[in-house]
């Protein structure tokens, strides 16, 4: 059954949820661009679409008008608790200075380059058993099999919980992005994430660890403790943006290897291009739209956009832009000019792109290097998510 | 040729660290600064405006000798 009602023109009725927007948005932004560049919807509440770079680059840079107070691509659609646990949502990317400033600054720390480092080793040791356990049946599914066990075990170690409850941690961050339009479902994933992280919390009063949620529940701001409000949705962020989003990544580029043999066998013989070659996956297939909500009437390229309108903050289509980057739709693995926005821009560009970074290099690096020759099995039963986070979400490939 | 890293301009992106450590300091919040006083060896000229070429914010630019 079909999610969403058929979309009467893009330029006014666009549902980022439609099945053939997941399935292929790049014609329909190209098709924007061209025509109409920030479309406009009533669907959810009135949105607005932007789809040039210089646009979606001005409007994240302009934090006064667009406020980061809502941040769902897919608006909350059911009862709100009376009594709310999460009292400033999930601070930062939730969140506008000065609240955003601070604990931003608690937060970046841990996805430092010096701190990612030290979970390479434990992310190469996991992509290598995930591929000797499937490497022998000559197929496997590379989304569910391999690209969505990876960034849910990591994010457990940083937050120092057992790696294996990464299983439930992927169901309830899908819940609440992939089917966000399932006000059940959302109310589900978010109910499992604050009850579990609550008990954790509780636990680390008196017995903390080294780790992050250890570390956020002892540190002062202002001379006193941080909010347990506070700590919660940190915590809460750190999942939801940590799982989806690197497995969308790691997927889409298994997707485009899978299906593009020449840049596969280059990426085999010339392993020193990965650093280059990632940026250019990242752009070609960004996997995440955020939303931003107009603090006043503003007019923006022409646009009335009122108090309360919702923009959607469309970094991939941004990175598609011709007027960005030469042959766009092409992937080009050393393209050199290469200024995307996968990971945002702005102060509130991803405070983990480090970690995601880190964590889509190892898993093409010992794919590759077990599977150097891989296809994709039957075009036909690929699927893909969209609408916050796009990627594959089944991908059986088959390999000699 | 000799570079400089915008602190203004700078988000924390790291890419120019990324793809070119040789030529730029990241601290833990992922703003940049250029090793020693920005002057880049011949040999990394292509990588250094590689890094430049990467840089999301525009923060980093090519200053006169």
């Amino acid at each position: 059954m079909a999610r969403t009602q058929a979309v009467h023109g893009w330029d006014t009725d666009f549902d980022v949820l439609d099945a053939g927007y997941i399935a292929d948005p790049f014609r329909i932004w190209d098709e924007l661009r061209k025509t109409c560049p920030v479309a406009h919807s009533d669907r959810r509440g009135s949105t607005w679409l932007p789809t040039r770079y210089e646009d979606v680059v001005a409007l994240a840079h302009d934090v006064e008008h667009f406020s980061s107070l809502e941040v769902a691509v897919i608006p909350f659609d059911g009862e709100e608790p009376e009594d709310p646990v999460l009292l400033y949502g999930l601070p930062p990317i939730s969140s506008d200075p000065p609240l955003h400033t601070w604990t931003r600054r608690l937060l970046l720390p841990w996805f430092s380059h010096r701190r990612v480092k030290g979970y390479e080793a434990l992310t190469r040791e996991l992509c290598a058993t995930l591929i000797d356990g499937f490497k022998a049946n000559g197929r496997a599914d590379a989304a569910v099999d391999y690209a969505q066990q990876i960034p849910a075990r990591v994010i457990a170690n940083i937050l120092g919980v057992p790696p294996t409850l990464a299983g439930t941690f992927t169901g309830w961050v899908r819940d609440v992005l992939e089917f966000a339009d399932d006000p059940e479902r959302r109310a589900h994933g978010i109910e499992g994430l604050l009850t579990f992280f609550t008990e954790e919390v509780v636990q680390r009063r008196t017995q903390p660890g080294d780790d992050l949620l250890s570390e956020l529940l002892h540190t002062e701001f202002d001379g006193a403790p941080v909010e347990e409000s506070v700590v919660l949705g940190m915590a809460a962020l750190v999942l939801i943006a940590g799982v989806d989003t690197t497995w969308s990544a790691i997927g889409s580029s298994l997707w485009h290897l899978a299906t593009h043999s020449d840049d596969r066998a280059r990426l085999v013989a010339e392993p020193s291009l990965m650093p280059v070659a990632i940026e250019e996956l990242l752009r070609a297939y960004s996997p995440v739209t955020m939303a931003r909500v107009v603090t006043g009437d503003v007019e923006f390229e022409g646009c009335p956009m009122k108090a309360g309108d919702r923009v959607l903050m469309n970094f991939p289509a941004a990175n598609r832009d011709p007027e960005a980057f030469e042959d766009p739709d092409q992937v080009v693995l050393d393209r050199a000019l290469n200024r995307h926005v996968a990971f945002g821009s702005g102060i509130h560009r991803c405070a983990g792109s480090n970690l995601a970074r880190m964590e889509l290099r190892i898993a093409l690096e010992e794919w590759l290097a077990r599977i150097p020759e891989f296809y994709l099995s039957d075009d036909a039963e690929v699927t893909w998510a969209g609408g916050q986070v796009r990627g594959p979400r089944i991908l059986p490939v088959v390999f000699p | 040729m000799k570079i400089r890293v915008d602190p203004e301009k700078c988000e924390g992106n790291a890419r120019c660290y990324g793809l070119v450590p040789e030529l730029f300091n990241v601290d833990d919040y992922g703003q940049s600064t250029v090793v020693g006083d920005g002057t880049v060896p011949v040999a990394l000229e292509v990588k250094a405006r590689l890094a430049i070429a990467n840089c999301p914010e525009y923060a980093i630019e090519e200053i006169a000798d």
